[in-house]
């Protein structure tokens, strides 16, 4: 009885060390996914989580120099809930993450920064673009554009592209990335001599049809509403039924297919700011459009995932560079310490499929163009319109 | 002219969305009336109705998946009076009161749990959902379509409960519980058919609001039932036509407060109304005073 035990206990030792055969590695290095994959933001932050997997799956291990580590990935939801972000934060800390990509929402990012910074831990906001996230904290990094620019370039658009002399503007009531956008983009829509009249709606709404009939009663030329792409899609399907007739503009979070379903066959206009597009067909980013659509028709959970179709998301191609940038860390660190991390991560920079990354002091991201893509609703795809910068 | 097209869409909106909201306060005030039991789940019964929807009509044609809508939401309403009240029908009200939050709760997490949390897109009912214009407004069909229903609805069923042996009973058993049980009504048939009502009205009600806000979420049927407990309040608990009423009333006021422009306060407004209405008039619109026997 005892030698059997003995036996059972040598081969339970054994049994992990077999397993892993001969790609023996160092050790692993875990990589936190902080995301939202419910919530108003849920659609979102499904789709960014799905770059990072398909970095992953490319490039699941990080060479140092004293040999090869696995990654692991570690994902908690957030829910799209400043109040549930620092509980799933803390888990990432709890789980030694060497550093966290995330999140889609600038509000969850700016709930979970100070668990992060209190723990050493390095945050790589992804696709996070409200001022708040890195301003004041140090380990706070980011790889997409900010608002100002952002609201800047919406505002340049309106005017360029409609002609527009006044703006309706539409938010989320207490939401960050609403507010925050919506006040940088009346902010630079002022300067050039617009009008705007702004509304709130409360969480949970789902009718809109009352402020789009205000939109035409203001006679506004341009409706601007950056909301959460559950709202999105609501926005744009009840503008599409009630048949107005004034050109919706939004930024990053409406590049999502709901929006584009929402808006096929009708006669609305929908114009969004973006990080990438799909369209781009130099070097590293049609590898990547090609390479991540065949990884998604592969995978029947990861297309459902990213909305049950392979359009790719601007959020996904910069999860992919966030990720990359995350090894490209570690390698430089040469190390999967926080605090080692922490040394190097801004003097990293990386040539991703969004663009080139390097950090300012701030730790943001130096970009100084986005994508504008428009919903072409005859054959339901986005449509490249231009690339703008501020300078103009 | 000006003036009508300007503010039509908001009434329009709003008597689309009252009609809504009444035929999901009408399973509240029923609930009320026969149980003395507020029935927190009955929003999220119409948020399940909107999923069964939403899943069916991906596998089967509209004219089969809705009508089976229809059956799965009556039958998980009567599925949740028995196993979760029922058993307690002798307990203390406040037991089944927090059975039916329990319930609430956990058919929500049931949701988030089978959807993953992501808002689905709710079925396309042709005509329904076809856009039609009014006067140089242009509305989907449906939010003509919804009063009228509803109204059809309550007639038939106020004709139910005063001209039938089934509403004769269901009366009885709300003026006396003990009573109508001593005189041989079978109580928990009648609770049960109750139930069924109401389910059914919140499925059809269900088909109406998300024709018109498609985007179906766990936590979608949240606030349009907490309105129409709060229409069923206004317009007196238990009384049908005072929940249809209120309903009403809640629909179109929160409209035009969005016309006037305060936006943002068009849900408070709903909820201070609730607080004016319990301490100033408890009994609501049509409600009956209470006598307490001694």
């Amino acid at each position: 009885m005892k030698k059997l035990l003995a036996l059972a206990l040598v081969l339970a030792i054994c049994l992990p060390v077999l397993a892993m055969g001969e790609a023996a590695t160092k050790g692993t290095i875990i990589v936190g996914v902080y995301e939202p994959a419910s919530g108003a933001s849920g659609a979102g932050g499904k789709q960014e989580t799905l770059g990072v997997l398909y970095a992953h799956s490319l490039q699941p291990t990080v060479t140092l120099s004293d040999g090869v580590y696995d990654i692991k990935l570690v994902e908690v939801d957030n829910g799209s809930d400043p109040a549930k972000a620092p509980t799933a934060a803390q888990t990432l800390v709890s789980a030694d993450a060497a550093i966290v990509l995330g999140s889609y929402g600038s509000g969850v990012s700016m709930a979970a920064a100070d668990i992060f910074d209190a723990a050493g831990l390095v945050a790589v906001g992804i696709s996070c673009t409200n001022p708040g996230v890195t301003l004041g904290n140090p380990l706070y990094y980011r790889i997409c554009y900010l608002d100002p620019f952002q609201g800047t370039v919406l505002a340049n658009f309106a005017k360029d592209e409609y002609g527009a002399k006044k703006a309706y503007t539409l938010g989320q009531l207490g939401n960050d990335y609403d507010i925050g956008l919506i006040n940088y983009f009346t902010e630079a829509f002022k300067a050039a001599g617009g009008e705007v009249v702004g509304e709130t709606f409360p969480e949970g709404t789902s009718d809109f049809s009352a402020y789009l009939t205000k939109a035409a009663n203001e006679d506004a030329q341009v409706i601007f509403a950056p909301c959460s792409d559950l709202y999105a899609a609501q926005i744009v399907e009840q503008a599409a039924s009630s048949g107005v007739k004034i050109p919706l503009l939004a930024g990053d979070t409406w590049d999502i297919s709901s929006v584009v379903e929402a808006a096929k066959g009708s006669q609305v206009s929908v114009a969004v700011s973006t990080f990438f597009d799909e369209g781009d067909t130099t070097g590293a980013a049609a590898d990547f459009v090609t390479g991540y659509k065949a990884w998604l028709n592969a995978n029947a959970d990861m297309k459902a995932n990213n909305g049950g179709n392979d359009v790719i998301a601007a959020v996904s191609a910069l999860g992919f560079d966030g990720y990359n940038l995350a090894l490209e860390s570690i390698r430089k660190a040469d190390s999967g310490e926080r605090e080692d991390i922490a040394g190097v991560m801004a003097d990293v920079t990386w040539s991703g499929v969004t663009g080139m990354i390097e950090f300012d002091e701030n730790g943001d991201a130096k970009r100084d163009q986005a994508f504008i893509k428009k919903v072409d609703t005859q054959n339901a795809v986005w449509e490249f319109v231009k690339v703008q910068g501020i300078g103009q | 002219m000006d003036f009508i097209q300007a503010n039509l869409p908001y009434l329009l909106a709003g008597i689309s969305v009252g009609g809504q909201y009444a035929l999901i306060s009408i399973g509240y005030t029923m609930v009320y009336g026969i149980l003395r039991l507020i029935n927190f789940a009955h929003g999220d019964i119409f948020t399940v109705a909107a999923f069964f929807a939403v899943y069916l009509s991906a596998t089967m044609p509209l004219i089969v998946s809705l009508p089976l809508t229809v059956v799965l939401t009556v039958v998980l309403g009567f599925v949740v009076e028995r196993v979760a009240y029922a058993p307690l029908r002798e307990a203390p009200r406040m037991s089944i009161m927090i059975s039916a939050i329990g319930v609430s709760y956990l058919l929500q997490n049931l949701m988030w749990y089978i959807t993953g949390g992501l808002a689905k897109q709710y079925v396309t009912i042709p005509w329904i959902s076809s856009s039609v214009t009014l006067w140089g407004t242009t509305t989907k069909m449906v939010t003509l379509v919804t009063p009228v229903l509803t109204i059809i609805l309550v007639v038939v069923l106020v004709q139910l409960i005063n001209h039938t042996k089934i509403g004769m009973a269901m009366r009885a058993v709300s003026k006396d519980f003990e009573t109508a049980k001593l005189m041989g009504i079978k109580i928990d048939a009648v609770i049960s058919i109750t139930f069924v009502i109401g389910s059914f009205l919140a499925a059809v009600g269900s088909m109406l609001y998300f024709s018109n806000y498609t985007a179906v979420t766990p936590l979608a049927g949240a606030m349009p039932g907490l309105k129409a407990f709060v229409a069923a309040v206004f317009g007196g608990i238990g009384s049908i036509p005072g929940a249809v009423v209120g309903a009403f009333i809640i629909g179109i006021s929160e409209n035009l407060l969005k016309a006037v422009g305060l936006t943002a306060f068009s849900d408070a407004f709903t909820f201070a109304l609730l607080i004016f209405v319990l301490v100033f008039k408890p009994t609501g619109l049509f409600g009956e005073a209470t006598t307490d026997k001694v």
